[in-house]
C-alpha cells in the first residue's frame, strides 16, 4: 500500500562554488524507507560531501517513523561536521517539521534555488 | 399557546472503514476522511491536519494494539456532525491503556544528543494537529480507541 521511496543523488555546486550533495526522494516516507532515506545518505562520501540538501518536491506522504528517519540522518550528518538543508516540502510538512524543532539542525526552505543561496 | 420547540440535535452523518492491521493501510483511513471532511467544508489545511493524526492514530492501533497481526482489522468512524468531525479509531488489541501526557513534545536537542529515540513522536502530532484527542481503554483490556475532533472554525 505505501508508494516505494525512491532516492537518487545529485551533485551540484553552490552559488559560494561550494559542492552540494542532493537527496531527491520520491514517493512516501515511512518506517519502510530506512534504506532510501539512511542508506542514500550514509553512501555519499563524507569527506567531499560538507553540504547536503534534502529534496521533498515529490514526496507526497511522511509519517512520524518518517520523520525519525529525518531526525536519525540529521544526527549522522552532525556527527560528520555536515550541512542540511530541505526543500520542497509542503505547507503542511513544513509546519510539521517545525513542530518537532527539525528547522534548528536543518534550514527548511520552498525550493532548491532559496536553499542552494542559504549554504 | 407556544409551540414546542424540539432541542434534539440532528444526528451525526456516520462513514466507517475498516483496515487490516498492515502499516500502509492507514492510508485508505486518511483518504476517506479527507473526502468526508472536504465535504463538510473544512479548509484544505486542516484536512491535512486530520490526515496526518489519523494516520499516526492508525499506525498507533496497527503497531501498538493490534501488533501487526493481520488477522485483526483497525475500525475507523467518523461522525460528521453540524460543525465537527468526530473520528475513533478502534483496534483489537489492548490498544493504549493510559492518556498521553501534554509533556510528550519532543526534545530534538535530545534527539540530535542521542538522550532521546528519534521515533516517539505519533502522539505528540495528534494531540496538536487536531482540536481534541482522547485515548479510551477498552473495559476488558481490549477494544481500545483513540477519539479524534475537528472542529468547523466559524469563517469556513
Amino acid at each position: 500500500m505505501q508508494n516505494e521511496t525512491k532516492a537518487r543523488v545529485e551533485q551540484l555546486t553552490s552559488p559560494a562554488g561550494h559542492p552540494v550533495a542532493v537527496l531527491r526522494f520520491e514517493g512516501d516516507i515511512a518506517s519502510t524507507s530506512k534504506d532510501a532515506v539512511i542508506g542514500t545518505y550514509q553512501s555519499l562520501p563524507k569527506a567531499s560531501t560538507p553540504l547536503v540538501l534534502l529534496d521533498f518536491t515529490k514526496v507526497d506522504y511522511i509519517n512520524s517513523s518518517g520523520i525519525a528517519l529525518v531526525i536519525q540522518l540529521l544526527i549522522e550528518a552532525s556527527n560528520s561536521g555536515q550541512k542540511v538543508c530541505a526543500f520542497g516540502l509542503s505547507a503542511h510538512f513544513t509546519k510539521v517539521f517545525t513542530m518537532v524543532g527539525i528547522p534548528k539542525y536543518a534550514g527548511l526552505f520552498s525550493t532548491q534555488a532559496e536553499a542552494l543561496a542559504a549554504l | 399557546m407556544s409551540e414546542a420547540k424540539s432541542t434534539t440535535a440532528p444526528k451525526p452523518t456516520i462513514v466507517e472503514v475498516r483496515v487490516p492491521s498492515r502499516l500502509g493501510f492507514e492510508k485508505v483511513a486518511m483518504s476517506t476522511a479527507a473526502s468526508v471532511a472536504k465535504l463538510m467544508g473544512f479548509r484544505e489545511d486542516r484536512i491535512e491536519d486530520l490526515k496526518t493524526a489519523l494516520a499516526e492514530a492508525c499506525i498507533n492501533a496497527i503497531e501498538h494494539g493490534n501488533r501487526l497481526n493481520e488477522k485483526l482489522s483497525v475500525g475507523v468512524v467518523l461522525s460528521a456532525g453540524a460543525d465537527a468531525l468526530e473520528v475513533k479509531v478502534m483496534d483489537e488489541g489492548k490498544g493504549m491503556n493510559r492518556q498521553p501526557g501534554k509533556q510528550n513534545k519532543p526534545d530534538i536537542d535530545r534527539k540530535m544528543r542521542g538522550e532521546e529515540e528519534p521515533r516517539g513522536m505519533g502522539m505528540f502530532l495528534i494531540q496538536s494537529l487536531v482540536d481534541e484527542a482522547e485515548w479510551v481503554a477498552g473495559d476488558d483490556g481490549n477494544g481500545s480507541y483513540v477519539r479524534l475532533v475537528i472542529r468547523l472554525d466559524k469563517e469556513q
